[in-house]
């Protein structure tokens, strides 16, 4: 009887102010790629569930501190951590949507994928040894396309970020000597080129600088509508961006295997070399058991009724194999007694 | 009324002086009630000094703690280090630094000179019904937020520097040795030369308008008598106003020089964020100190590359401590000259 004035109190409670129910909210704290994504998901949440979901995006490299530190409830990255740093941390990440990158050139007279590069020639460019538009190893990948007689503008970010991470992974992986003498991060120490800050300062530099190339999100290419290089893919495919290339760069990766999927290079005949997952990071075993079971229902609840939003966003939702596959795994999440948690 | 003045004048000492009340005739009996109110005044306005010290104290601190790892990794060789690489984990601090100090140096370069002529028209050359506005125009600009001109400088500063600056001196210096090289590097117009203007656009109004104040606490009687002996504007300004304000002056400088040393969002967007001291061309893209900060630290893993960011904190700490020194030895030399001479 008691109990059951209790949970009526509660009912009662929570019906009439949803905004006092902090025990249940959420903060997440990561990656800035996702931050459009998860912020209309968390208010669209918000409204639904009277959940609220704190998100700061701050950067991958701080998401990732800030879980292991304990200070947020999930952390989000656009890096994943490998399976073995995953286990040392007790923690479990998963994808939540994907997104490309795009190479973007201003050059007159150009159209947008009219020019075509091989991951070794756009590794040289990066690397200050193809300097000229019309160097005879782009000429004879674009007979017949107006390359003009200029130097090139190499553009890059110069703040760290996920967005170099695919851009220099797909570059180490691709390219011999940019692997030897590069690599790959998010920050790396970039041989050529000026630094815009953010994916907004490398598109500025792009629409401004007579024949530059730099590589940004998809979403800041299309609504800029800037021109897109065609890239050819680990099939020996020329593709151009966008959803379609994107799914099948994730449909090829053996998420099956490991969440540790880096979608660049991906086999799939029509996969977009530069793709990437983004990814959510939590503990495994959760002491603040409300939180943890909310953020899974978030999670799960972005999964089911969210993909519009993303697609609108211009991120490309997560195929429904590898959703099943998550929900797999978020069964083994518990709290601190060893119960799973209830996300549905 | 100068009767009740002194009552506890010296409690600030420590030792409230009780003694003393019993003198007066008639106390206020609003001051004689709160004895104690003096001393508390004294230990608050004391703690508040003392709060700044160990406020100082501790950035200091904690700096050197963070910066720990690469301190012991690299000893003082961070500081003539040009390397910057996170993925080989090796880092070097000299290019952010030189960054830094070069577009402060330029920034003082062009906004010292335009800032006493802003300063010098106002309060000698100006008619009276222009002091006002123009003196609010200028105190409005210090107030515009520094990612303003960043924006400014990135989409119309820099487009105009590189077309009508910069390529016609790389054609005109092509070629030619030395002065080519000084004026190379891709015409894009970002670099040091374009984040060195940006800074002087930024400082300019605070200097300007702190030199315009001590222009103005010149004593009329000195000027005038210069006036009435014969000087002509130029003679007032250089012998009576300047040796009167070289305090406020110096100090309006070091004010703009603090700033520009320590502005991030504007640099950062004009830059170009380029890790490499391959030529000392203005033109150039390459880093600050600050822009490094900004840009490496949300995303800097733990160990060694936050440490070393930490580090260049650290430097740009003793930069602007050497700076400040530097101001104040300056003007004890002045002191110690002026008095030989009279």
């Amino acid at each position: 009887m008691k109990f059951k004035m209790i949970q009526a109190a509660v009912a009662v409670t929570m019906s009439l102010s949803t905004g006092l129910v902090l025990a249940q909210d959420v903060t997440g704290a990561g990656a800035t790629f996702p931050a459009p994504v998860y912020a209309k998901w968390a208010d669209t949440f918000n409204k639904a569930t009277g959940v609220r979901i704190n998100y700061q995006s701050v950067g991958s490299g701080a998401g990732i501190k800030q879980i292991k530190a304990k200070t947020v409830d999930f952390g989000a990255t656009d890096m994943p951590l490998k399976d073995d740093e995953l286990a040392k941390e007790g923690l479990v990440q998963f994808p939540t949507v994907i997104g490309g990158v795009v190479l973007v050139v201003n050059i007159k007279g150009i159209q947008p994928g009219q020019v075509k590069m091989t991951g070794e020639v756009l590794g040289n460019i990066y690397l200050g040894k193809i300097t000229k538009w019309n160097d005879p190893a782009l000429t004879a990948l674009n007979p017949g396309v107006p390359l003009p007689d200029a130097a090139i503008a190499l553009v890059r970010r110069a703040d760290g970020s996920g967005t170099s991470f695919i851009f220099t992974n797909y570059l180490s992986k691709v390219n011999a000597e940019w692997k030897s003498t590069v690599g790959e991060g998010t920050a790396v120490k970039w041989p050529a080129g000026a630094g815009g800050k953010g994916n907004e300062g490398v598109s500025a530099f792009v629409q401004r600088l007579p024949n530059s190339i730099g590589y940004v999100e998809y979403a800041y290419a299309k609504q800029n509508k800037m021109s897109h290089v065609s890239l050819k893919n680990a099939a020996g495919n020329y593709v151009q961006p966008d959803d379609v290339t994107f799914k099948a760069a994730a449909a090829s990766a053996e998420w099956d295997k490991t969440f540790y999927q880096v979608l660049t290079n991906q086999a799939g005949k029509d996969a977009w070399p530069l793709s990437g997952a983004t990814f959510i990071l939590i503990h495994k075993s959760q002491d603040k058991p409300a939180q943890g079971a909310s953020t899974l229902k978030f999670f799960n609840w972005a999964y089911e009724g969210g993909d519009k939003t993303a697609s609108d966003l211009e991120y490309v939702p997560l195929p429904a194999s590898v959703k099943d596959l998550v929900r797999k795994q978020w069964a083994t999440v518990t709290d601190a007694a060893g119960k799973p948690l209830a996300y549905k | 009324m100068t009767a009740i003045l002194p009552a506890d004048f010296d409690g600030a000492d420590g030792a409230p002086s009780q003694g003393r009340t019993s003198f007066m005739k008639n106390p206020d009996p609003r001051r004689v009630a709160l004895p104690w109110a003096d001393w508390v005044f004294a230990m608050l306005a004391r703690g508040a000094a003392l709060l700044t010290l160990s406020l100082l104290l501790a950035i200091i601190g904690s700096l050197i703690v963070g910066a720990w790892p690469a301190i012991r990794e690299y000893g003082f060789s961070f500081l003539w280090r040009t390397d910057w690489d996170p993925v080989q984990d090796s880092y070097g601090g000299l290019v952010m630094i030189y960054g830094t100090v070069a577009t402060s140096l330029i920034a003082l370069l062009i906004a010292v000179p335009v800032s006493f002529g802003i300063a010098l028209f106002l309060t000698e050359l100006s008619p009276n019904w222009l002091k006002r506005p123009l003196g609010i125009a200028v105190e409005l600009l210090a107030a515009v937020p520094s990612i303003v001109y960043g924006m400014w400088g990135l989409l119309v500063f820099g487009p105009i520097l590189a077309t009508y600056v910069q390529q016609p001196l790389q054609a005109l210096t092509n070629g030619i040795p030395y002065m080519g090289a000084f004026f190379s590097g891709p015409p894009v117009g970002i670099g040091i030369l374009s984040a060195g203007i940006i800074l002087a656009i930024m400082i300019i109004p605070f200097i300007a308008s702190v030199m315009r104040d001590v222009f103005d606490v010149t004593p009329p009687m000195l000027k005038e008598s210069a006036y009435g002996l014969g000087s002509t504007t130029w003679e007032v300004v250089s012998k009576v106003v300047l040796p009167y304000t070289k305090t406020g002056v110096v100090g309006a400088i070091m004010l703009g020089l603090g700033r520009a040393l320590g502005e991030t969002m504007a640099v950062t967007f004009v830059i170009g964020n380029m890790n490499q001291l391959n030529s000392l061309s203005v033109f150039e893209a390459a880093n600050s100190i600050t822009s490094a900060l900004a840009n490496e630290f949300a995303e800097a893993g733990e160990g060694l590359h936050q440490a070393s960011l930490i580090y260049l904190g650290l430097v740009l700490f003793f930069i602007t401590f050497v700076v400040l020194a530097f101001s104040k030895v300056l003007l004890a030399r002045m002191k110690k000259s002026e008095g030989a001479r009279s």
